[in-house]
């Protein structure tokens, strides 16, 4: 179900775009000019440093944060005054890098809650929750989906932490994006089990455009058809695997970093 | 059963089960032993009524209030007023009571969204000074320190009048707090419920799901107003008085440490709470009417530090304990 709204400009290929995106604070700048587009359907990987601004620049593009200046646009649209609930009615979804999850309710309370509010059915004080039929299917197949179906009656804070991960993905999913942003899905999974993460997410219907900052470069490799490397808040360069694999500006960042830590 | 179905079993639900539709005959019950303390038990329903209203808030939607005896107060106010006034006719009356309280409750729900925990808390500490000495200053209207009393109450349905003994008030409260306890079961299985308890859960996951948090809050702080001053309503027409200590932040801060003694956010503690306090009260304050508040202080204490979830709480961990005992004793 894509909008019709791109009648402004555009191209109907680009789900998602920026136009010199900016973020100041202060006399520190975190996103400087980024020029992004993001094309339907895209395994796009968002790579650079610690404190390269990959974060904030999720956080402009889902509008947890106003930019200083610049603009976003969903499918040719101008968001940028949109409010994040705004957004995510108009197909965007996000997942955090830090658990931001519902600790005290049930895995099935949780995508079921997500799933209500895309439907609007959130603010119905007169029908039981149990009565939602079609919607406690749909949570359970998700929930089936992931792998969590074992867990489905317990609290989301007595999961596994890998399993909390997990949640993460289904809470974006739930509402049905058509541009998922992906915060280090894989954060704090020993990395012999973050391949799981992303089988989950290799398995997404390929109309829904995907964002990802991940930092394991064999899973950006497994995973992405083109890759931004931010260095400072700013571009370094765009492109598929095999160019920025062997991009020395790129190696250097990257052995730079390694070479202290 | 399988996981999924025993997920499916968890979801909240406002179907009573067998065991509840028992344990609300017990008040009837008492009505029958206990029939000559028929006040106390008005008053235990009557201020039941007002801390279930404080759980849908604090509970589920996890918004602490230090101000809802101004609810109470108001509702109190509205319906002796109305009384004074010449208009007996009680349903209507507490009605009436409940909807001024939830306009006000509208009202004030909007500042009080703003901000986070403390400033809300202040808020509606705030809240709560204003009322009571806005009625303090109109004492004209109110009675000031005095109070307002000499109306009297008409009977219910035409019928049933209020006696001396209180059995009709009885039945009345009895019957109010059945009706606002089966509303706010609806509430909170409802998909709005669970999304208050979304809200105190997790507030900053919200807004990535799409849900505007402010609107669901103020409606749960007014509709919880409303149904303070139903309580509110019925004070007035059962005691035929009101007094200013009715808005008191004193009386807002009793309504807390009910609802705390009992168990927040499972409805049931507000009842058990309030239940506990009230014959607490009359208990310690016969022994010792000073300090009885000593003992009740002491009583808080021992609860939230050793019981958590409050009595309902610590009772539910009790039967688990002695079933899973019973279970592993007979495999």
């Amino acid at each position: 179900m894509r909008a019709d709204t791109s009648i402004l400009s555009a191209d109907a290929s680009i789900a998602l775009s920026t136009e010199r995106l900016t973020k100041v604070w202060g006399s520190f700048i975190a996103n400087s000019d980024i020029d992004f587009r993001l094309p339907v359907g895209a395994r796009h990987a968002l790579i650079g440093p610690n404190g390269a601004g990959k974060t904030t620049f999720i956080n402009m593009l889902t509008g947890v944060l106003a930019p200083t200046s610049g603009r976003v646009f969903i499918g040719g649209e101008d968001v940028t005054a949109d409010h994040q609930e705004r957004r995510v009615r108009k197909g965007i979804a996000r997942t955090f890098q830090i658990n931001n999850l519902f600790p005290g309710l049930t895995v099935l309370d949780s995508v079921l809650l997500a799933i209500l509010e895309r439907k609007n059915l959130a603010e119905n004080w007169f029908r039981p929750l149990k009565s939602h039929m079609a919607e406690i299917e749909e949570a359970m197949d998700l929930i089936t989906d992931l792998g969590l179906e074992a867990q489905a009656g317990v609290e989301v804070k007595t999961l596994a932490y890998g399993k909390q991960r997990l949640m993460e993905i289904a809470l974006a999913l739930a509402s049905r994006p058509r541009i998922l942003l992906l915060d280090e899905p894989a954060a704090g999974i020993p990395a012999g089990e973050s391949s799981e993460v992303f089988s989950v997410i290799a398995r997404l219907p390929s109309d829904v455009s995907i964002l990802f900052i991940e930092h394991d470069m064999d899973l950006v490799r497994r995973f992405s058809q083109r890759i931004t490397v931010l260095v400072g808040g700013k571009v370094l360069t765009e492109g598929a695997p095999e160019e920025i694999m062997v991009d020395p500006r790129v190696r250097e960042v990257y052995l730079g970093e390694s070479a202290h830590g | 059963m399988s996981p999924r179905s025993s997920a499916i079993e968890r979801l909240a639900s406002p179907r009573p089960r067998p065991v509840e539709v028992l344990a609300w005959l017990l008040p009837a019950l008492a009505f029958f032993l206990v029939p000559d303390n028929l006040a106390l038990g008005v008053s235990i329903m009557t201020y039941a009524v007002a801390v279930l209203a404080l759980d849908l808030v604090l509970g589920y939607a996890g918004i602490v209030s230090l101000g809802h005896a101004a609810f109470f107060g108001v509702g109190a106010y509205t319906a002796g007023l109305l009384a004074v006034q010449g208009w007996k006719e009680p349903l209507t009356g507490m009605l009436l009571a409940g909807a001024v309280s939830l306009a006000l409750g509208f009202l004030a729900s909007f500042l009080v969204v703003r901000g986070k925990d403390l400033t809300r808390l202040m808020v509606t500490l705030g809240i709560g000074l204003v009322v009571y000495e806005l009625a303090n200053r109109l004492s004209s209207v109110t009675g000031g320190m005095d109070g307002l009393s000499g109306f009297e109450i008409g009977p219910i349905f035409g019928v049933f009048s209020f006696d001396l003994y209180g059995r009709t008030a009885w039945w009345y409260v009895y019957g109010v707090l059945i009706l606002v306890f089966v509303l706010l079961r609806l509430v909170v299985s409802s998909p709005f419920g669970l999304s208050l308890r979304a809200i105190r859960e997790g507030v900053s996951r919200m807004p990535a799901l799409g849900a505007s948090v402010d609107h669901r809050l103020r409606t749960a702080f007014t509709l919880s107003a409303g149904v303070t001053g139903i309580a509110g309503g019925l004070l007035a027409q059962t005691t035929q008085f009101v007094g200013i200590d009715s808005l008191s932040v004193g009386r807002s801060a009793d309504f807390l440490v009910m609802l705390v003694l009992g168990g927040t956010g499972r409805l049931y503690g507000a009842l058990i709470g309030t239940t506990v306090f009230m014959i607490a009260h009359d208990y310690l304050a016969d022994m010792n009417p000073v300090y009885w508040e000593f003992w009740m202080g002491l009583l808080l204490m021992a609860v939230v530090l050793f019981a958590r979830g409050g009595v309902v709480g610590a009772g539910r961990r009790l039967l688990q304990t002695v079933k899973t005992k019973f279970a592993r004793a007979a495999p």
